[in-house]
């Protein structure tokens, strides 16, 4: 009765406990013990993991990571993804889900043809792209070529590895925004586009003081799907440059650098202090857009 | 500024929303388009308005022919079914909106702005959002939005359709005082004849698509054209009951009920006003079968031989269910109309 009605007694805090129990267990196994032993892990200065022992106890793992270049290129990889590939990746999404939602016949034709790139696994498009960013055969060399550009060796010159994985991961994420921005642009109410029309606005006028204040709830959440999804990118780095990350680990993004050093090189503890780094950084940010964008979206 | 449709047509894709309209709406009134759903008045509005292009036929604004003009063009402000204020901007943006497209300097705009709130009284509530505000506060909003322009048009679509009784009452009160102090051509869309009855000056009536008629609130209740009118206004609504004419008189159920003369012998559907039953007056008789007391009135049903009749009488008159009462009709009150097309057959008292 209590829980139903809603009061705090003590019978139905307990039996609210009771309930959460199954699924307090699993998470408990599978995420916090995980977790904790990740921080802990962190914490040694030496550590064996088949015998999970560890000796020394500071930070200098985190000194370690701090001061490893291949961290500094993995940080500067994945900055590079966040800052620069996530929003032009939301920017052509917003773009074709505008000029999807204004043409008549065949919409959904399209949305379903934007829409496939989500449901094809990214290690066979993985496949594709290798061919596409081939310097001799490769498609995207092909193009440049008809424009007289010299063959670009994307996949092998340690300068051009991390522009073939914003290409990569762009193309990648274009279906999952395309499809959301498209929904969130049909269910604009069409009287405000008369309404504007009426008041005289021209088009562009009407693309950005109703149709883009009426998504920035969309926009604001892809962006912070999309943020975070960036801090994780690994796949990718696989699927392009398989197990080593790219000519001279230039390739490396931060999750790509803690699978590294966790396997490649067995040294789990400064992996973990990687994986305790990234985690802040993660939490952070977080904290930092939803502050932000409580002051510019407008929520109904 | 005088509204004029010329032969309008709309079609959308297959369905015939608007049949070649004819009208003619004078400079400064307030005219009503009045007719039930899906009659095609919020179609015709926009025709006016100019977003949707009619499929065939000429508006015009005074001589111009506003027909190919973009909605911009045409000095008109409208209010929409449910107002469409952008709910993400604060009350002020949203009037200054029209004037911003119109690339009217800042302070003029902010100037023209608050005049217009002045107007409709919205002056405090400048800084709100339009979902902080009550149904009647953002139909002001809008009617401020749709004026501040300096429109010469003032379109209407069921601007009342979202308030309660009350509101609605005061709100229909408050349009015909603002129309009154702008003196601007308005047209209100409404499927509620009372509202159209109570503040327009002339009404259009629409069913299916085509008009019915145009008149002054008082003719058309006076003086129906067809019988879709007689029957859409007024409440209680006109008695529709089946008769013929014989020899000049009107014949209901077997009863002679008046003369009517002018009219040849012929089968017709009669309509008769409620108001027009005079009970007590006449030798015609009929039992009571119903009596409802709607608010200070009293409606009667009566049974005059198998066909009901209701008469409205005032609270006070007193009276019993299956009690006999005589009546008889007044002429005024009672229309003819034509068995196959509803049209109205006029005759004289005799
Ligand atoms: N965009 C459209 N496409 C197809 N048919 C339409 C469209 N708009 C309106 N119609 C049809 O045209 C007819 C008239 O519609 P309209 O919206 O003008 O009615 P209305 O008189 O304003 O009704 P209401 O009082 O319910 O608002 C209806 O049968 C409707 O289904
Ligand atoms: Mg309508």
């Amino acid at each position: 009765m209590s829980i139903i009605e809603g009061r705090n007694t003590a019978r139905g805090t307990v039996a609210a406990w009771v309930y959460l129990l199954p699924a307090l267990i699993i998470i408990s196994v599978f995420v916090f013990y995980p977790l904790i032993m990740a921080f802990r892990m962190s914490m040694y200065e030496s550590y064996n993991f088949y015998k999970n022992v560890g000796t020394g106890f500071g930070f200098a793992s985190f000194k370690r990571v701090l001061c490893d270049s291949d961290f500094h290129i993995a940080v500067k990889n994945t900055l590079f993804l966040s800052f620069v590939a996530m929003p032009v990746s939301i920017i052509i999404s917003l773009v074709i889900a505008l000029l999807i939602s204004s043409i008549k016949k065949f919409q959904a034709l399209f949305q379903t043809f934007f829409f496939l790139p989500y449901v094809t696994s990214v290690i066979a498009v993985g496949i594709v792209f290798r061919w596409l960013f081939h310097s001799n055969y490769g498609l995207i060399n092909y193009f440049l070529g008809l424009f007289h550009i010299h063959p670009v060796a994307w996949l092998n010159n340690p300068k051009t590895t991390i522009y073939a994985l914003a290409i990569y991961y762009i193309w990648g994420n274009l279906a999952f925004n395309t499809i959301i921005l498209l929904v969130g642009v049909q269910n604009i109410p069409k009287m405000y586009y008369n309404a504007a029309r009426v008041d005289g606005a021209k088009w562009g006028k009407i693309i950005f003081r109703i149709t883009l204040p009426q998504l920035s709830p969309t926009i604001i959440f892809l962006t912070i799907v999309g943020f975070i999804a960036s801090f994780k990118v690994y796949n990718e780095v696989y699927a392009l440059f398989g197990d080593l990350g790219g000519a001279a680990n230039s390739a490396y993004t931060i999750v790509f650098y803690i699978y590294r050093t966790f396997y490649g090189a067995g040294r789990m503890h400064i992996a973990a202090a990687a994986a305790v780094i990234l985690f802040v950084a993660i939490l952070c940010i977080t904290i930092i857009q939803m502050l932000v964008s409580k002051k510019f979206v407008h929520y109904k | 500024m005088e509204i004029r449709l010329e032969n309008i047509q709309k079609k959308f894709s297959s369905v015939v929303a608007v049949h070649d309209m004819n009208i003619r709406i004078k400079d400064g009134s307030l005219t009503g388009l009045l007719g039930p759903s899906g009659c095609g008045k919020s179609t015709t509005l926009f025709m006016i308005a100019g977003l949707y292009a009619p499929t065939a036929g000429n508006i015009f604004f005074g001589d111009e022919a506003v027909t190919l003009l973009p909605p911009e063009k045409r000095g008109i402000g409208l209010v929409f079914q449910n107002y469409a204020l952008y709910p993400h901007m604060t009350v002020l943006k949203n009037i200054l909106f029209p004037l911003e497209n119109m690339k009217i300097p800042k302070k003029e705009a902010l100037k023209m702005a608050e005049e217009m709130a002045d107007i409709v009284q919205i002056r405090d509530l400048l800084d709100r959002k339009p979902s902080q505000l009550s149904g009647g506060q953002q139909q002001r909003v809008a009617i401020a939005r749709a004026l501040v322009k300096k429109a010469r048009v003032l379109l209407l679509d069921e601007p009342l359709s979202n308030l309660d009784a009350r509101l609605r009452l005061e709100t229909r009160e408050e349009i015909r005082r603002i129309q009154k102090e702008t003196g601007i051509t308005t047209i209100y869309v409404t499927h509620d004849q009372e509202e159209a009855m109570s503040i327009t000056d002339d009404i259009v009536l629409m069913d299916k698509g085509w008009i019915q008629q145009q008149d002054s609130p008082q003719q058309m209740y006076l003086n129906p054209g067809n019988q879709f009118t007689a029957e859409f206004l007024g409440n209680p609504p006109v008695n529709i009951i089946d008769g013929k004419i014989t020899d000049s008189v009107l014949v209901v159920c077997g009863e002679k009920l008046c003369g009517f003369d002018g009219v040849e012998d012929q089968p017709v559907v009669v309509g008769i006003r409620p108001e027009a039953v005079l009970i007590g007056n006449g030798d015609i008789k009929a039992s009571v079968r119903l009596i409802e007391i709607v608010g200070k009135d009293k409606i009667i049903s009566l049974d005059l031989k198998g066909c009901l009749i209701r008469a409205i009488v005032s609270l006070d008159y007193d009276c019993n269910v299956e009690e006999l009462l005589s009546f008889s009709v007044k002429h005024s009150g009672v229309f003819l109309f034509d068995k196959t097309t509803g049209a109205r057959i006029k005759g004289f008292a005799s």
